[in-house]
């Protein structure tokens, strides 16, 4: 299925729960309120016809100028050879989503990686600490306005 | 942290959960293996709990090698990050160029010459069998055999040689960059290339005989650690890994780039053969036949090498058009994803790289659990995890 098809499936399925879709383009995707990803993402696993079965990846981006974090979850099927993405834009003071490990247990390590360098706090999820980061370390050096720590534990950075 | 995170920390999930049977049950112990120990292939620490000899959970700790990539990619050019990809996946330089190259050339629209894709194919399946031999040699030294690492290093030197010949670096190579490749072929590589790929060809038969069939090793590794397919899709595994539990899944195949659809070659899947599809076996004996294979590209790709330009006209400050793409490529050890976002600028506005090797690790709780102790060790190798891509 193409994109434009994964699009139309999911607006008849799901109808108001897309924000938006992008159907062409270098990364086509639909943008779903974050109370609505865990709907969406079932549909997206579970349809016959499109049987996501891959989590590839999430991204987290940060926006200072739109006061959002962007989530991307980058979806493939390997049965049926097509690719998608799902977005969600999070509130930037209080960022916070339905964890997916239930639907793709892929995303519990990609989840603490977003909770991790971009602050992301997903509910629901079992084991959510730092990953690549130490664990007494504070914010999250991914965010636009990080600022670089000057002491790590008695050493003296420079940035 | 605060409160609202506090409240959704580890609770105890079903999955991990140990169910041996009471009469056998002993003592727990919590055993540390790691971060400094020869078989976890680099800084991991794996938090063992055990019961005798039977491992209850397995809790892997990682970031020890954490180099902040993502971040340094918004501060440096487009040209500069190519060289931190080398730093990635250090056993697979090459793809990890190549990779970051496509994604940043399907952003910018910049088309590449004919010999540069082709060149790009020879050199990223020769570091594909670099790559693999390095897997297959250690993994026979974490099983105790000591032989098959020193023949696997050997070969793997001629490919390094042919790499130090063609951009003269051995291990970060830079070669392959946005535009195409950095420089053309010298004098008489076609020739020593391909003397290359006679001669290893029945260094596979050599390693069967001497590693795969070998009943120690078969005992060691066969029905051990095994992934079913819908577990390892589940989990993301991509690459051998994934292709060693029997799922035909190949993006050279499936979602072709750099021409690869123009090439005849199979994609090998683990069948099971010495005990159950899916098993360490299985994982370890597909990167073998992954390497004939990549011997049939490279064959193929350098009759195909016409002369030509090797560079796209690209200038020296590449400036990306804004936008975002999500770009995968096949390592040796599985997709290699940049999601690459751009606000127009001569850096990324955001670079989120998906290492393979990231998420081929985060199995490893899931399929260790009522593991025997010492075939952690099975498992880990067989996964051949590249530590600088877990940790970014």
């Amino acid at each position: 299925m193409n994109s434009t098809e994964i699009i139309q499936l999911l607006q008849q399925q799901q109808g108001p729960a897309l924000a938006a879709a992008v159907a062409d383009g270098l990364h086509p995707h639909v943008v779903v309120p974050a109370d609505r990803l865990m709907a969406v993402a079932t549909v997206l696993r579970t349809d016959w016809r499109l049987r996501f079965d891959l989590l590839r990846c999430i991204s987290a981006i940060d926006w200072p100028a739109k006061n959002t974090i962007e989530l991307s979850y980058d979806l493939l099927a390997t049965a049926r050879g097509h690719s998608f993405a799902v977005k969600v834009l999070l509130d930037r003071a209080n960022p916070r989503v339905e964890s997916l490990r239930g639907i793709w247990p892929a995303a519990e390590w990609h989840e603490r990686e977003a909770f991790d360098l971009m602050g992301v706090t997903f509910l629901h999820h079992p084991d959510l600490r730092r990953i690549l980061l130490p664990e007494d370390w504070v914010g999250h050096p991914l965010r636009k306005d990080y600022q670089y720590p000057t002491e790590y534990q008695g050493l003296q950075l420079n940035p | 942290m605060n409160e609202i995170e506090r409240h959704y920390r580890y609770q105890g999930d079903p999955l991990h959960e140990g169910e041996v049977p009471s009469d056998i049950r002993t003592e727990e112990l919590t055993l540390n293996m790691g971060p400094q120990h020869p078989s976890t292939h680099g800084v991991l620490r794996v938090l063992l709990q055990t019961d005798g000899e039977l491992v209850l959970k397995a809790t892997p700790y990682v970031g020890y090698l954490h180099r902040c990539a993502e971040k340094m990619a918004e501060q440096v050019t487009y040209r500069q990050f190519t060289l931190y990809t080398d730093r990635l996946d250090y056993l697979a330089a090459m793809n990890n160029n190549l990779g970051f190259a496509l994604a940043a050339e399907k952003l910018g629209a910049i088309e590449v010459p004919a010999r540069a894709q082709y060149l790009r194919v020879i050199f990223a399946e020769l570091n594909r069998i670099a790559s693999h031999l390095v897997a297959t040699g250690c993994y026979g030294l974490d099983m105790g055999a000591f032989t098959p690492f020193v023949y696997c290093f050997r070969e793997r030197e001629y490919v390094l040689d042919l790499f130090e010949a063609a951009c003269g670096a051995r291990l970060t190579y830079s070669y392959i960059t946005i535009g195409g490749v950095r420089e053309d072929l010298p004098e008489g590589w076609i020739g020593r290339c391909r003397e290359f790929l006679d001669y290893l060809e029945p260094k596979i038969t050599e390693y069967n005989n001497l590693l795969s069939y070998n009943h120690i090793f078969i005992n060691r590794t066969a029905r051990v650690g095994v992934c079913p397919p819908d577990l390892a899709l589940a989990y993301g595994l991509t690459g051998p890994c994934l292709r060693g539990s029997g799922v035909p899944w190949d993006l050279r195949k499936a979602m072709p780039y750099c021409r690869y659809d123009e090439f005849d070659f199979e994609v090998p899947v683990g069948r099971g053969e010495q005990g159950t599809v899916g098993d360490s076996w299985d994982r370890y004996f597909v990167r073998l036949l992954e390497m004939i294979q990549s011997v049939r590209i490279i064959r193929q790709a350098l009759d195909k090498l016409a002369d030509g330009p090797v560079q796209a006209k690209v200038p020296r400050l590449v400036k990306l058009p804004a936008g975002e793409i999500y770009y995968e490529v096949e390592n040796p050890r599985g997709q290699l994803g940049f999601h690459l976002v751009s606000e127009g600028g001569t850096s990324p506005y955001r670079l989120k790289i998906r290492g393979p090797s990231f998420c081929n690790l985060s199995i490893l709780p899931a399929v260790a659990r009522n593991c025997l102790l010492a075939d952690i060790a099975a498992l880990l190798g067989s996964l051949d995890i590249v530590m600088g891509e877990v940790d970014r």
